[in-house]
């Protein structure tokens, strides 16, 4: 179970990845967040925002048309 | 926001302020300030008008032959001759910002805020005001006017360019 949970359900590119950074902020430097999305690009924007950022991607998941992520704040 | 040395920087020139062409500087300059980077935008004659308090952006099928709308369960085609009925314009913009909230994609107005949030460095460009005749008043707070020297100053120290 992840630290924090952030449900982006329903939204379309580029929020998921915007709403995930801002919620990345209130998670404490180890902490997980784990973000809820329905935009299938998110599976290859969550990569590319952990590559770039320097957080680590520990799950990418997908079921019954929900994506769901866990971030490790690294960065 | 970092400002070592290390972080990356993109800078982009926006030129163009129809609902449609707003997206993409918007879209890339909140994504970019997300991933760590240094944003500044360059807005210039038509993308000036982005920064106005007011935003009422429309799209138009002139010029635009590529422009389809999913209706009645297929892609509408919109042929340029249609934009001289009057009232299709207004039309295709209301189905457009109708298209854009059924589909969870974010507003202008919300984008342009989360960019200022996020500490994106916005120019006004000057000569585009005195061109049109705008006035500090009529734009948003946060952006800072400047011209073509501004901007390539930035340029020549930014990784990624770009021209929208």
């Amino acid at each position: 179970m992840a630290d924090q949970l952030l449900d982006v359900k329903g939204l379309n590119c580029p929020l998921p990845i915007l709403r995930a950074k801002k919620a990345l902020k209130d998670v404490p430097a180890g902490g997980t967040l784990e973000v809820l999305a329905t935009d299938p690009g998110a599976v290859k924007d969550f990569e590319a925002f952990c590559r770039t950022t320097g957080n680590e991607l520990l799950e990418s998941k997908h079921t019954d048309n929900v994506f769901s992520f866990v971030i490790k704040r690294t960065a | 926001m970092a400002t070592d040395t290390n972080t990356k920087s993109m800078s982009m020139i926006v030129t163009k302020g129809s609902l449609d062409w707003a997206y993409p500087p918007f879209i890339l300059a909140t994504t970019a300030a997300a991933m760590g980077l240094d944003v500044t935008m360059f807005f210039t004659f038509y993308g000036l008008t982005l920064l106005k308090k007011k935003l009422d952006l429309k799209v138009t099928t002139l010029g635009n032959p590529a422009m389809e709308m999913p209706m009645f369960g297929m892609h509408i085609g919109m042929p340029n001759l249609v934009s001289a009925i009057p009232g299709v314009d207004a039309a295709a913009s209301t189905m457009m910002k109708n298209l854009i909230k059924k589909k969870g994609v974010a507003s202008i107005e919300e984008l342009r805020e989360m960019a200022l949030e996020a500490d994106v460095k916005m120019i006004a460009c000057q000569m585009t005001m005195d061109l049109f005749e705008y006035t500090p008043k009529d734009m948003i707070e946060g952006p800072v006017l400047g011209g073509a020297a501004t901007y390539i100053e930035t340029a020549t120290k930014s990784d990624i360019n770009l021209f929208i």
